[in-house]
C-alpha cells in the first residue's frame, strides 16, 4: 500500500483546478480541510428519543420520515395519469442499488394489478412445442441472480435541447435504475420449447393495457436474458412488471417488457410501434436509425449537481455513476477546468458488467467558477462523445439514446447549474 | 450388470436435472386467441374489412377527442401530415409520415387504442380506422377498403426510411 506521505505538496493534484489523485479519497486526514459550514449542535444532553421507548414493529418497513423528500419526480399528462414516466432521484441516493420504491417507471397505459394465479407466460411461434408456464411452475426452475441497470432509451434526452435544462441530476438522468434481479434464464425455457431452424427474433408482449410489444433478437434471448421474478430480494414490484418482466441486460429498458405474458419466436422483427415511432433516431437527410438496442457507455456526476450548494472553498468529493450496456466500465475521467485536463476517478469495486459503477474523486475547490464533467470508457474501448458530436449525428429534435459528456458549472457563490461544454 | 444399472441411473438423473419440462402444451386455438402480433407480411391479420367512410365514423366517435380532427393531434399525438418533412430542418414524425408499415398502424390500434378501452374495437372497425387515417394524406384512396390481403400491400411514405443498426454476432 502506498504511504500517505507519498502525497505531499502539489503531488496530490493530478489535473487542473484542484482535482486530486484518485487514491486520495476523502476521509481521515484528507477531510480536515473541509470547511465547517453548519453550526455545531449542542451535544451533551440526551435527546428526547433516548428518554422514552421507541415505536414498535411493522410488517413492512418504510424510510425515515426525515427522508420524505426522497421521491420519484413525475408530471402526469392531463387525462392520461398512467402514461409517461417517473424518475429515480439519483442525486439523493448513494451507492449503486436503487431502492425498489424509487426504481424509475415508464408506463404506456397504467400499472396492471395482475393476479399471479391467473397469469401465464406463453412461448409460441417458430418452436417445436408451444408452451405456457404458470408462476407456480416457473418458480421450480433453477434461478440466477445478477446486478443489472435498466435505462430507458429516452433517458437524458434533455441534453438534445438547445439550452441546457436546469434540473437535477435525477431529473435529467433518472430514467435509470440498478437492481439485483433474480429469475429464470430465458434460454432454458426456449430450449424446452425447441426453437426451430430459421428463427431469428422473439416478439415480447406485456399484459398491460397497451399490450406493449417489442421485437428482440433471438441471439440476445439465448444469451443473458432472464425472466425476472425478484427485484432486490423481493417479488418484482407492480411498477416493474409483477409478476414477471423480461430482463435484457444492457439493452433498451423499453425492450425489458414488463408484465410479460407472451414470447412469439419469429424469423423477422414486426416493426412494433415502440421500435418505429419511438426509439429510432432520424439522421440529417431523412433516414432513421432503427434497432439501436445497446445502451452505450455513459456517465453523470450526481454530486455536486444542480440544486446543491457548495459551501465555500475547500475539499469536496465529486461522485457519480457510470454504466455501459456493452459490459464493464473500464475508466471514468473527470475534469474541473471545462475539459482542458482530465484525472482518472476511483471506481467502486467490484465493477460489474451491465451494472452501475460508482466513481469518486477528491477535489479541492478554490472558490472560483469551475466546470465539472465526467467521461466514461468501457471495456470495448468505447468512450462517451462530446455533446456536440452526439447532436451532430442526428436531425433536429432527436433525443433518444443520448450518451454525450455531461457537465455542471459551479459558480463562485457555490450554486451549480447545467451547462454545455 | 450392477455397473450398468448405476450408469443407467446416472443417465436418468442427468436428464431429469437438465430440464424441468414444466411447460404446459399450448393448443392451437389457445394460441389463436392469445396472439395479437401482426407481422409486416400480414401474418396475424384477422378476417374482416373496413372502408375509409366507415373509419371516419369510428374515428369521430372514438379517436377524435384525443387526436383531433383529421388526425391533426391535440391534446394527444398528431397522426397525420408531415409527409416530405423528414429530411428538412423541421422534421414532423407522424404515424403516416414516419411509420414504415401499415400493419403497425393496425397492430397498435388493435392492441392499445382507444386509451380508455383498449381492445374494445371490432376488427372491422380497426381496418376502417386504419383506412381512414391513411386516406387523409392520400396514402390510400378515399374509396379504399382494407382487409388482410390489401393492408400489407399499402406502401407507406417512409417505407424505406429506416437503417438497421443491429449487427448480430453471427
Amino acid at each position: 500500500m502506498k504511504k500517505r506521505e507519498g502525497f505531499v505538496g502539489s503531488d496530490v493534484f493530478v489535473a487542473g483546478n484542484g482535482l486530486m489523485d484518485r487514491r486520495l479519497l476523502l476521509g481521515g486526514g484528507v477531510a480536515a480541510g473541509i470547511a465547517a459550514g453548519a453550526a455545531g449542535l449542542a451535544l451533551g444532553q440526551s435527546p428526547d428519543w433516548m428518554k422514552t421507548p421507541g415505536r414498535g414493529f411493522s410488517g413492512y418497513g418504510m424510510p425515515s420520515k426525515w427522508q420524505e423528500k426522497v421521491q420519484r419526480p413525475f408530471s402526469p399528462a392531463p387525462g392520461r395519469p398512467g402514461t409517461g414516466s417517473s424518475r429515480t432521484p439519483l442525486h439523493l441516493l448513494e451507492g449503486t442499488i436503487t431502492p425498489n420504491g424509487l426504481h424509475f417507471e415508464r408506463h404506456h397505459n397504467g400499472i396492471p394489478d395482475i393476479d399471479p394465479a391467473r397469469h401465464e407466460l406463453a412461448i409460441h411461434g417458430m418452436v417445436k412445442r408451444p408452451l405456457a408456464f404458470s408462476m407456480e411452475n416457473l418458480m421450480r426452475y433453477p434461478m440466477e441472480t445478477h446486478i443489472r441497470f435498466i435505462e430507458c432509451p429516452g433517458n437524458s434526452g434533455g441534453y438534445a435541447s438547445v439550452q441546457p435544462a436546469q434540473t437535477t441530476a435525477g431529473g435529467i438522468n433518472g430514467l435509470l435504475s440498478c437492481s439485483e434481479w433474480t429469475g429464470v434464464r430465458l434460454s432454458t425455457l426456449l430450449d424446452e420449447a425447441g426453437v426451430q431452424p430459421g428463427a431469428k427474433w422473439v416478439v415480447a408482449e406485456g399484459a398491460d393495457a397497451a399490450a406493449m410489444s417489442r421485437s428482440v433478437p433471438l441471439e440476445k434471448c439465448l444469451d443473458d436474458a432472464v425472466i425476472a421474478l425478484y427485484q432486490n430480494g423481493e417479488a418484482i414490484r407492480p411498477e416493474q412488471g409483477y409478476p414477471m418482466r423480461l430482463l435484457l441486460p444492457g439493452f433498451e429498458g423499453n425492450m425489458c417488457v414488463k408484465w410479460l405474458r407472451r414470447l412469439k419466436v419469429t424469423d423477422a422483427p414486426v416493426d412494433a410501434r415502440d421500435e418505429t415511432s419511438h426509439y429510432t433516431e432520424l439522421m440529417p437527410g431523412g433516414k432513421a436509425r432503427q434497432y439501436m438496442f445497446l445502451q452505450a457507455v455513459k456517465s453523470a456526476i450526481v454530486k455536486p449537481s444542480f440544486g446543491m450548494a457548495m459551501r465555500g472553498p475547500g475539499l469536496y468529493e465529486i461522485s457519480g455513476l457510470a454504466w455501459t450496456g456493452a459490459g464493464k466500465v473500464s475508466k471514468v475521467e473527470i475534469t474541473a477546468d471545462g475539459g482542458r485536463t482530465w484525472a482518472p476517478a476511483a471506481l467502486g469495486e467490484p465493477v460489474l458488467s451491465k451494472a452501475l459503477t460508482r466513481f469518486r474523486l477528491a477535489w479541492k475547490w478554490d472558490g472560483r467558477p469551475s466546470v465539472l464533467a465526467s467521461r466514461a470508457t468501457d471495456e470495448t474501448g468505447e468512450t462517451q462523445p462530446t455533446r456536440a458530436a452526439w447532436v451532430a449525428q442526428y436531425a433536429t429534435g432527436q433525443f433518444y439514446h443520448f450518451n454525450g459528456i455531461q457537465s455542471w458549472a459551479v459558480a463562485a457563490d457555490g450554486t451549480v447549474s447545467n451547462v454545455y461544454l | 450388470m450392477y455397473i450398468c444399472r448405476i450408469l443407467l441411473l446416472c443417465l436418468a438423473l442427468n436428464v431429469s436435472a437438465a430440464a424441468q419440462n414444466l411447460g404446459r402444451a399450448l393448443a392451437p386455438d389457445e394460441i389463436a386467441k392469445l396472439d395479437l402480433t401482426i407481422s409486416p407480411d400480414g401474418t396475424g391479420l384477422p378476417p374482416g374489412s373496413g372502408s375509409v367512410a366507415a373509419g371516419a365514423e369510428v374515428y369521430s366517435k372514438k379517436c377524435q377527442g384525443c387526436h383531433g380532427a383529421d388526425g391533426a393531434g391535440k391534446p394527444q399525438d398528431r397522426l397525420t401530415g408531415g409527409i416530405g418533412t423528414l429530411a428538412s430542418d423541421k422534421p414532423i414524425k407522424t404515424a403516416v409520415s414516419f411509420w414504415p408499415r401499415a400493419t403497425t398502424v393496425f397492430d397498435y390500434i388493435r392492441r392499445a387504442m382507444p386509451l380508455q378501452a383498449p381492445q374494445s374495437l371490432k376488427d372491422d372497425d380497426v381496418y376502417a380506422v386504419t383506412a381512414y387515417l391513411l386516406s387523409i394524406d392520400g396514402v390510400v384512396p378515399k374509396d379504399a377498403v382494407l382487409d388482410a390481403k390489401s393492408l400489407p400491400k399499402v406502401k407507406m411514405p417512409n417505407r424505406d426510411g429506416f437503417v438497421n443498426y443491429w449487427k448480430p454476432k453471427k
